[in-house]
């Protein structure tokens, strides 16, 4: 009985419809923010923020970019990968073309250009469902693919075809480019994916949220209960696509230093869609979960044999990844559609009751 | 059980009216130059055997079915097709035979998500979650606590509706289409497959939301005994044609209901 | 802008005029690998005809079967028997997916199932590199017989090479279509097939096993794998690389409908055919590289217009 909402009486609306109603969950998500704004910067190593943390936090971004498309709409999408690499691109070239603003704003603004891409390849949406539409998101992927590769004025015309990241300042400290301390960039992109999360939160508990949901469970009676589905579907393009360009322009950014368009390829798509899988489809928590565990899995791989005095070859250990995450898959769909999130519920039920069984 | 009908309610003028309807589906004619009205503040019943087309009719009134021909008359206005969203904007609301519920949402969110029309903050405050945005869910979730108490479903407000038992969905489903404050509710066997208890609360609930909120309802129901004690006029079909249109009694005592019903050769 | 007209609507046609032999081996090279696109396109649609399930791992499939064969064939095992035995693995790869994917599965929401390809194509793709390593490999052609060398035909002013594998491809292939379409539409087990698309439910009413069927179907699609590897083996290297070929198999599916045999073959020929025309004609213009994503925009606008595809069925919506 650790963990019990009886006893905790609200007594109005808006202390009912708070994102987090119970006591226990404040605490707990008041712990965690401490713990990864104070806490981790102050010890944790170069290796931990650069190999772990920052790029679990930028997947984590677009893992729920693509649940609030895939998960909470019900529209299938293979062109993650693209979306990602739209707001990549997009925030380069508006840094080379406004050297001077801030680039901060770039990652945040270059979300939209994404979210206008996201949309002109959701127009089918209305149309076409399922697996059709997945084939057209795989159209957006190929097609963006192709851009990012054949169309050398994205990458400033560079001989290597790729983005380097210059040195960028936020008052006085550089945060972009080979000299920004990881300290530095995994704060940023703590600050940006928490800011981002709250407001997918928002989004999802509200009327946006559940139009989307009608939208999945049944379009043809929540076009009859007066949801225009064009708007819906389109909406939903647009703000997941906005979510993964955010994540893609921090993956090069902040991340990787520099992008190949294979960065963004429709490896990269399959990846961020089990994640999804894996962390529970319709569930924000589920994109973080399921990030850090695929992200996790060849590190672990990696690492854990070693400390046994064993060493596995890194291709073996990318092969036994793809076989674990294919399982896993498999596993989740079958035994828990709802995931890792799911898991995490189940969880919270036994600490309900505990130290009883039920 | 008698709530409404000696309660002095006043049946008002035509709300609905529908002219010449004709539908089909490939060569398959579901209705055939089918007109009734619908008057404000009644309980109107739809019957007939099955494949009657009654459940197409419903479907045209509400825009899901395009008729190849005919007039849809609401409140003074001519539409050759009502488009489903326009239809649900203008306030007809509907149930489903088949529950047509969003099975993955708790039974608040279904019924909230019919007060959608009705919500006008923007997605950018509702993304922020500021002041107006927050008055508004709270003064929606008002709107549907009402229904839920009403309804007696206070119990299962979390539940995801697919979990529940199908003489709650049923009910979910009323709530979802009150939610939306309709003029016209259309109830397409609202009462099928329930026991004689659950038929009961559902008859309860169905005159207490003409009586209370004056809300038109047009239902389709088998059980005559329940069309017969809570209809005010009935309308039957037959293989797509009307072939009667009066009171319950008058409808009941019609020779050609009686054959309809019995099957006596056309 | 007059010039980009002119390259887009006049100096292609120009070409093709000037040269015919060209235009003649771009088209003959776009049929060749259209035969294959169209055995892959074939092995989607007996899977999704007969489980209604979209097969996202048929590429990885013919990866699978390609190699199996070849790695077997390395470590001396003679052909035949290496051939006999990677078809003894496709069964036993059918009767796992039955187990272990399907049968778990069963009545679930159609993008449940073919998200659940997903993993399979994941875990095969580890599996098989896992065991055959990642380097391509030789597809062992000549030793099961398939001929080598090319027909070399004179006409207007040049020649056209027409290879004679991409022959013997095309009549295998045209072999399996005759013996699939007799066993979709002339036996008891076809007539099965059918109902279990239909609907699993109301065919295991009717006393129809979906195991058995799901085994059978699965199995054929191996099978129809094994031989577009062998084919595309034959062409190029046995590599992770022939994995995309289902990706681009599949706007041939939503051309063709993916519920029709003959419909995936004049997809997939079509397909490759306007691919390879188009690339080789007007793909200058806009730096090569268009057959990525072409046939895609294509099905796109076909889906828009005609969701079902060329010899799909209508299907109505109701509530």
């Amino acid at each position: 009985m650790l963990y019990r909402e009886v006893g905790q009486y609200k007594t109005s609306y808006a202390a009912d419809q708070a994102l987090l109603p119970i006591l226990q969950d404040k605490i707990g998500i008041a712990v965690l923010l401490l713990i990864a704004f104070v806490g981790v910067p102050l010890t944790a190593s170069d290796f931990t923020l650069n190999s772990v943390l920052i790029p679990i936090l930028i997947f984590s971004l677009a893992a729920t970019g693509l649940n609030l498309l895939t998960g909470y709409t019900g529209l299938l999408s293979l062109g993650t990968g693209g979306f990602m690499g739209v707001g990549a691109y997009a925030c380069y070239k508006l840094m080379t073309l406004f050297p001077h603003v801030n680039i901060i704003v770039f990652i945040l603004f270059s979300g939209f250009f994404a979210a206008a891409v996201g949309i002109v390849f959701g127009l089918p949406s209305l149309r076409i469902k399922g697996f059709y539409l997945a084939v057209a998101t795989l159209a957006a992927q190929f097609f963006l693919s192709w851009c990012f590769i054949r169309v050398p004025w994205l990458y400033n015309y560079n001989i290597s075809a790729s983005i380097e990241v210059p040195t960028k300042m936020l008052f006085g400290i550089a945060v972009t480019g080979p000299t920004a301390t990881s300290v530095t960039r995994y704060l940023v992109v703590l600050a940006i994916v928490a800011v981002l999360t709250l407001l997918a939160a928002n989004l999802v508990r509200g009327r946006t949220g559940r139009t989307w949901m009608a939208v999945r469970d049944m379009d043809l009676a929540a076009e009859l209960i007066g949801i225009r589905l064009y708007q819906t579907k389109l909406l939903s393009f647009a703000v997941s696509s906005f979510y993964c360009g955010v994540a893609g322009a921090m993956l090069v950014f902040l991340y990787l230093g520099n992008a190949e368009p294979s960065s963004f390829d429709i490896n990269q798509s399959f990846l961020i869609l089990f994640m999804v899988i894996i962390g529970g489809l319709g569930s924000l928590l589920g994109s973080f979960l399921g990030a850090t565990l695929i992200w996790g899995l060849p590190i672990l791989l990696r690492h854990v044999p070693t400390y046994f005095g064993l060493s596995i070859e890194s291709a073996k250990v990318d092969q036994s990844t793809f076989m674990i995450l294919g399982a896993l898959i498999i596993f989740f769909l079958i035994v828990e559609p709802h995931g890792l999130a799911r898991l995490w519920q189940i969880g919270k039920q036994k600490l309900r009751v505990w130290p009883f069984p039920y | 059980m008698a709530v409404g009908l000696d309660s002095g309610k006043k049946i008002g003028g035509v709300v609905l009216g529908l002219e010449g309807i004709t539908l089909s589906f490939g060569g398959v004619q579901a209705l055939q130059d089918v007109s009734f009205d619908v008057r404000e503040h009644e309980v109107r019943a739809i019957i007939g055997p099955n494949g009657a087309g009654k459940s197409s009719m419903l479907n045209v009134m509400n825009g899901f079915y395009q008729p190849q021909q005919g007039v849809i008359r609401f409140r003074g206005r001519e539409h050759c097709w009502m488009r489903p969203h326009a239809a649900a904007a203008m306030g007809i609301a509907r149930t489903f035979q088949n529950i047509a519920l969003f099975k993955g949402m708790t039974v608040l969110d279904n019924i909230m998500v019919g007060r959608n029309l009705k919500m006008r903050c923007n997605f950018l405050l509702q993304a922020l979650r500021l002041g107006p945005a927050m008055r508004e869910e709270i003064e929606h979730r008002r709107a549907a606590e009402e229904i839920i108490d009403f309804l007696e479903i206070q119990h299962i407000r979390r539940t995801p509706v697919g979990r529940l038992p199908y003489g709650l969905q049923k009910r979910v489903e009323l709530a979802r289409a009150l939610a939306m404050e309709p003029a016209v509710l259309l109830l397409d066997e609202p009462m099928a497959g329930m026991n004689l208890e659950e038929k009961q609360d559902m008859c309860r609930f169905v005159l207490e939301v003409n009586d209370h909120y004056g809300t038109t309802v047009v239902l389709i129901e088998h059980d005559m005994g329940v069309v017969m004690d809570i209809s005010d006029r009935v309308v039957v079909l037959d293989y797509g044609r009307k072939i009667s249109d009066g009171t319950p009694d008058e409808v009941r005592s019609d020779q050609a209901v009686i054959d309809a019903y019995l099957g006596v050769a056309h | 802008m007059m010039h980009l007209l002119y390259s887009i609507f006049v100096d292609p046609f120009v070409q093709m005029g000037a040269a015919p032999d060209l235009l003649v081996q771009t088209l003959w090279d776009g049929l060749v690998s259209g035969v294959l696109y169209a055995l892959i396109a074939l092995g989607f649609v007996l899977i999704f005809k007969a489980s209604g399930v979209f097969n996202f791992a048929q590429g990885i499939m013919v990866v699978f079967a390609a190699l199996t064969l070849v790695g077997l064939a390395e470590h001396g095992v003679p052909a035949y028997v290496a051939l006999a035995l990677t078809i003894v693995v496709m069964l036993v790869l059918a009767v796992g997916v039955e187990r272990l994917i399907l049968r778990p599965l069963v009545d679930q929401p159609e993008i449940i199932l073919f998200m659940a390809t997903f993993g399979l194509t994941y875990f095969l793709i580890g599996l098989g590199e896992l065991i055959f390593g990642g380097d391509p490999k030789v597809m062992i052609a000549g030793q099961l017989g398939l001929p080598s060398g090319s027909y070399r035909i004179t006409m207007a002013g040049g020649y056209v090479q027409l290879q004679k594998i991409d022959i013997a491809a095309a009549i295998i292939a045209s072999l399996m279509v005759a013996g699939l379409g007799i066993l979709f539409n002339r036996t008891r087990i076809g007539r099965a097939l059918r109902a279990v698309a239909d609907s699993h439910r109301a065919a295991l009413s009717v006393g129809i096993s979906l195991e058995q069927i799901w085994v059978i179907v699965w199995f054929a699609a191996g099978v129809v794998a094994l031989a577009t590897g062998i084919m595309w083996g034959a062409r190029s290297d046995v590599s992770f690389a022939l994995e995309t070929i289902a990706l681009k198999a599949l706007p041939v599916l939503i051309l063709g409908g993916f519920t029709s045999i003959p419909g995936a073959i004049v997809g997939g020929l079509l397909v490759s055919v306007r691919q390879k025309v188009g690339e080789f004609y007007w793909g200058s213009l806009v730096g090569g590289g268009i057959e990525s994503w072409f046939a895609y925009v294509i099905a796109l606008v076909f889906l828009l217009f005609r969701p079902q595809g060329l010899f799909g069925e209508r299907i109505i919506e109701r509530l």
